[in-house]
């Protein structure tokens, strides 16, 4: 799958297969030891934010939906 | 007043197995109307819940008579985020879905919660609601009701999509099996109050 900043899917992938190993085997296992993939997210990171700038797509003061959210 | 949508249904998955899914369903053959996705967000909370928040990016295709009333919408593509609390001790994966462009033409704010029932260790529940509102003066029904049946089809390639994935992970995962939609063009539950039950 691509990313939304052309240049950062290279960078997406090498997180998304990091994340998906420490899913399945350390987070659902109740593994707590520390998230391996933390260097790699902000790399990507780094350039998804450029990006999402640059594309001046309004996620911004979007607040973080939980599972306790009353409906719209 | 909007729509509510409302849809009961399991797979005869183990919750697990469909959690590690959800986070490889793209790309597949029934999404070929998500164009990017990409992760903003990720934190483990003290009390071992993981929040997550995604951002995609997919096609905004409109019915013939919207294209004409609405032309600046052409060729213009709607950004979703999604955000989710994974809760691994109640075995519950719980998103929020909404649209952060296009807001004005419609919104379409989804909740679905996958819930691992220990009983049934094999099966997963899942429960998709939507509340879908358009602010357009005088075509606020057309649009709400082209969103509904957007929504639904778009949820049945969710659900074929999420299969395909289990499929590729897991060989023996099993088909689903739908109870039924409910949708209403009704008001909508005021934000105090539950979502309305489905029965």
């Amino acid at each position: 799958m691509n990313s939304v900043g052309e240049g950062c899917t290279d960078l997406k992938r090498e997180y998304d297969q990091c994340f998906n190993r420490w899913f399945a085997e350390k987070f659902l296992k109740g593994d707590r030891s520390g998230d391996p993939c933390t260097e790699m997210f902000k790399k990507y990171q780094h350039c998804v934010q450029k990006a999402i700038k640059e594309k001046d797509i309004p996620i911004d003061g979007v607040e973080f939906m939980g599972p306790n959210k009353d409906k719209p | 007043m909007g729509r509510y949508f409302c849809n009961e249904s399991e797979l005869n998955c183990a919750w697990d197995r469909i959690l590690s899914a959800f986070w490889q369903r793209y790309p597949n053959p029934f999404s070929t109307h998500v164009l990017t996705e990409d992760v903003l967000f990720r934190e483990v909370t003290p009390d071992n819940c993981l929040l997550s928040r995604r951002l995609f990016t997919k096609t905004n295709l409109l019915p013939r008579w919207a294209e004409r009333v609405f032309p600046s919408h052409l060729n213009r593509s709607v950004y979703i985020v999604e955000d989710s609390v994974v809760d691994p001790k109640a075995h519950t994966l719980t998103t929020h879905t909404l649209n952060v462009n296009h807001t004005r033409f419609m919104t379409v704010v989804e909740r679905c919660v996958f819930h691992g029932v220990e009983e049934r260790p094999s099966w997963t529940q899942i429960r998709r609601e939507a509340w879908i509102t358009s602010g357009v003066f005088g075509l606020s029904r057309p649009i709400q009701k082209f969103g509904l049946a957007r929504f639904k089809s778009n949820q049945v390639k969710s659900m074929k999509g999420l299969e395909y994935a289990l499929s590729k992970l897991h060989s023996e995962s099993q088909p689903s099996r739908i109870h039924g939609d409910q949708d209403q063009d009704s008001p909508l539950p005021p934000a105090t109050q539950k979502p309305q039950e489905y029965s």
